[in-house]
């Protein structure tokens, strides 16, 4: 019973929600028991399904509850001495077979609708390859001059007030508000994994292999997420941030980022390109 | 059933101490050697998950040197609890006790085997607990995913001693299953057919099927993990055509079941425990059999809900979220039975009954959990995460150790030939409802926020709840010293157990024999009706 109350009281914090003119931040917050606020659509879809399927594990745990507590008041041996000795009831046993699968086919109709949606972009603007490291991530952006960089943690001493411990990188990757970005994970040793919840994203980094998805920020703000997945001793510590920020400030952050990085462009010797506009091939082919 | 009267006291054979308990073959004395193993594996995992929680306690590293010594920790708290803990209390401890009384059988069908079964299992813990003590242990979780538990990234013994453990508690396992099934095939009374079975027997009948097909595959997997990290095979290393994905699959090719396995013999002793204290017979026998049955057949389709992230494609994520979902059902069948087996009846709410009602809505919490993460669509964010931690810990930490409370309360007055106080069961029952609700609810709130498991820092935003979560963890420990301190109370001061000291619910064979039983149970082959 004090669980499902507790149940009850998580459901009015999933309503955390940014305001839109400032950007937002996409983090843990003190005391939160819902999910963490929204940045874009994937994340909109999962928080939509998660409150219809939250509403009903409610409702079936509270019924369950009250059943429970209805027989240990009722069919207390004081209040009911001479116990009863029925043990079938055909109507019974059917509905309570029938109705939970009734209840499981209005979970997963949305449920399969929501896997597929989350799966892949066919339409991506553009393309990012995450790769991780004991205990750093690296990106690389192959339509943007393939240029790459690594994202380190910032430790403890070097934070700047207003920064969030554990959770701030040196280089954050920026993406545009609005861009549809496709995600390609890779691992560079042992298995890690890129996981970003208030972008509704999460893919492990396997070696030898690429995994596709996706994601997009509808909103400008700086969105933190944690390796998910056990990789040695620093595990806890290799935090990812991304901002989504306006178009301009992107280009202008692949402008300077493309010079700094210069040296990660495979084939170093090409002068760097004029953005994604300028490789329309390179785009196309990836949108097949 | 007047065998049981002269059973009693009659040349009852005296082995002497090292025969009986060192080469014991007697299924009552090796099941109580389980019982009492799992307890002290119960200290040790108990003992790891207090450190954890002092060190979550608060943010920042405090107690632990780094994160490999805690990851050593996390691993070894989960392998202990799982192989060591919980799965030797259920099936090694009431499982050879009272499977064989029940059907009428006068022992298992191999107590050799059973013997050595046990055996195994002392030198598997002190191994998985001396990994601890080398280099910087086993530090790849209780999942052990290669490539981080390669030779390249866990150097050193410690992670061979940690899957020779395993190895080792696997056999043992597999020895017991052989042993159950046949016992349970061939060793039954004339007149117990099997639909006339009691649960506890069916669960653990199921769980044992389970083992056989389960645990072998474990054992492939962790031998390709041992020679790729000792003779330079490549299974599982991409470098080498080796693919870390395979392992993944073939350790949740046993890991599903494996769940399925700590909690089904709980269902059993569940079942037993509210028929016994509500006086009815347990409603929908033959549902509440065939509903196991069928957990334990979806149990080994569904594996792959445990990789939701690591790629497999969309329509095969599809495939075992449905599949998955489909768990639910035989699962509700047996919860709203168990209802429908109180409702009616006449109940006490003794100690074994508030384990197991309590057990009932904490199984009900988690199981609804286990709906939530089975849609891989939110699984997308809450995989790996606390809410997972919460999820699993509901079902196991306070589905099967309610369980196997509930079965230690209702069968021990059966087992040592006293009774516990029931004042201090009952204060045991509410310390450990309140410690572990209050431990692990809140891990629910710290995974919708996305803390990541194994961490043993977190950002700061987390801290309330994990400390709420360790203030809990402190009550839940205390309550599993008290629950020490009430076996003892109960074995030096106890009241002398009649044959049938629950009255007339309990109907199954042990009520009918001497509490405790004669060292051979039957003299007589029982008759039943």
């Amino acid at each position: 019973m004090m669980a499902a109350v507790l149940l009850a009281g998580a459901g009015n914090a999933f309503a955390q929600t940014a305001p839109a003119t400032e950007p937002m931040v996409g983090a843990p917050v003190p005391w939160g028991m819902g999910l963490q606020a929204s940045g874009g659509p994937i994340k909109d879809a999962i928080g939509d399904f998660n409150a219809l399927v939250f509403n009903i594990i409610v409702v079936i745990t509270i019924f369950v509850a009250l059943l429970l507590a209805w027989c240990i008041w009722r069919y207390n041996a004081k209040r009911n001495p001479v116990p009863s000795q029925t043990s079938h009831n055909t109507f019974l046993e059917i509905a309570w077979t029938v109705i939970p699968v009734l209840i499981l086919v209005v979970i997963a109709v949305p449920s399969f609708r929501l896997i597929y949606y989350q799966d892949r972009a066919r339409d991506a603007d553009f393309t990012i390859n995450v790769t991780g490291h004991q205990w750093y991530w690296n990106y690389r952006m192959p339509d943007h001059g393939n240029f790459a960089f690594d994202s380190r943690p910032v430790f403890d001493e070097d934070l700047t007030p207003g920064q969030f411990r554990n959770l701030e990188v040196d280089e954050p990757l920026l993406i545009p508000v609005g861009a549809t970005v496709r995600v390609l994970t890779s691992g560079a040793d042992v298995i890690h994994s890129f996981f970003i919840p208030s972008l509704g994203v999460q893919r492990y980094n396997i070696p030898g292999r690429t995994l596709e998805t996706w994601m997009r920020a509808d909103r400008p703000g700086t969105f933190y997420g944690q390796c998910n997945q056990i990789c040695g001793t620093n595990h806890w510590f290799m935090p990812i941030v991304i901002r989504a920020v306006p178009q301009e400030e992107f280009n202008a952050w692949v402008e300077s980022a493309r010079t700094r990085f210069a040296h990660t462009i495979p084939g170093n010797n090409a002068p760097a390109l004029a953005g994604p506009a300028a490789d329309p091939i390179r785009i196309a082919a990836a949108q097949q | 059933m007047a065998y049981a009267a002269d059973a009693h006291g009659h040349d009852d054979h005296k082995p002497s101490f090292v025969n009986r308990w060192l080469f014991s073959t007697n299924h009552k004395d090796i099941g109580t050697l389980y019982i009492i193993f799992s307890l002290f594996a119960a200290l040790v995992g108990v003992g790891l998950s207090f450190l954890m929680r002092l060190e979550l306690q608060s943010p920042g590293l405090q107690i632990f040197a780094d994160g490999q010594m805690w990851n050593a920790y996390v691993s070894a708290h989960g392998l202990i609890m799982v192989f060591f803990v919980i799965m030797p209390a259920l099936i090694g401890g009431f499982g050879n006790w009272f499977v064989p009384i029940m059907i009428g059988a006068p022992d298992m069908a191999f107590p050799r085997l059973n013997n050595i079964s046990f055996w195994l299992l002392v030198p598997a813990f002190l191994l998985l607990g001396g990994s601890l003590f080398v280099g910087g242990g086993a530090g790849a979780g209780w999942t052990i995913y290669p490539p981080l538990s390669d030779d390249t990234y866990q150097s050193g013994p410690a992670m061979d001693m940690a899957l020779f453990a395993l190895h080792l508690a696997g056999a043992s396992s597999i020895l017991g299953a052989a042993n159950f099934i046949t016992t349970i095939f061939n060793m039954r009374a004339p007149g117990m057919t099997l639909h006339k079975m009691p649960l506890f027997v069916w669960s653990m009948l199921v769980t044992a099927f389970l083992l056989l097909l389960a645990v072998p595959v474990l054992g492939g997997a962790i031998t390709m993990l041992i020679t790729d990290r000792n003779f330079g095979t490549a299974f599982f290393d991409p470098a080498g055509g080796g693919d870390p994905v395979l392992f993944q699959h073939l350790f949740w090719f046993f890991g599903h079941p494996e769940v399925y396995i700590m909690i089904l013999p709980a269902f059993g002793i569940v079942s037993h425990v509210i028929s016994t204290f509500s006086k009815k017979p347990v409603f929908g026998y033959l549902g509440m059999a065939y509903a196991m049955v069928a957990i334990g057949v979806v149990g080994f389709v569904v594996w792959a809900h445990h990789m939701y992230t690591s790629g497999i494609d969309v329509d095969t994520r599809a495939y075992f979220m449905a599949a998955t979902m489909v768990i639910a059902v035989p699962t509700g069948i047996k919860i709203f039975s168990w209802i429908a087996t109180m409702w009616g009846g006449s109940i006490k709410m003794d100690t074994p009954m508030l384990f197991s009602v309590g057990f009932i809505f904490l199984f009900t919490v988690g199981g609804v959990t286990g709906v939530v993460l089975a849609n891989a669509g939110i699984t997308q964010i809450l995989h790996n995460t606390y809410y997972v931690v919460a999820h699993f810990h509901y079902v196991l930490s306070l589905g099967a150790v309610f369980g196997i409370y509930a079965g230690i309360y209702y069968w021990i007055g059966k087992m040592s030939g006293r009774q516990y106080p029931e004042r201090l069961g009952k204060i045991h029952f509410w310390l450990t409802f309140v410690g572990v609700n209050l431990t692990f609810f809140p891990m629910h709130f710290l995974g919708n926020q996305g803390m990541p498991r194994r961490y043993p820092d977190y950002p700061d935003a987390m801290t309330g709840w994990n400390m709420v979560a360790s203030v809990g963890s402190y009550i839940a420990i205390a309550s599993f010293l008290f629950f020490f301190y009430v076996m003892w109370v109960t074995l030096r001061r106890g009241e002398q157990a009649a044959p049938n000291y629950w009255g007339e619910g309990a109907t199954t064979l042990e009520w009918q024999v001497s509490s405790p039983p004669p060292f051979h149970t039957f003299d007589e082959l029982p008759r039943i009706r």
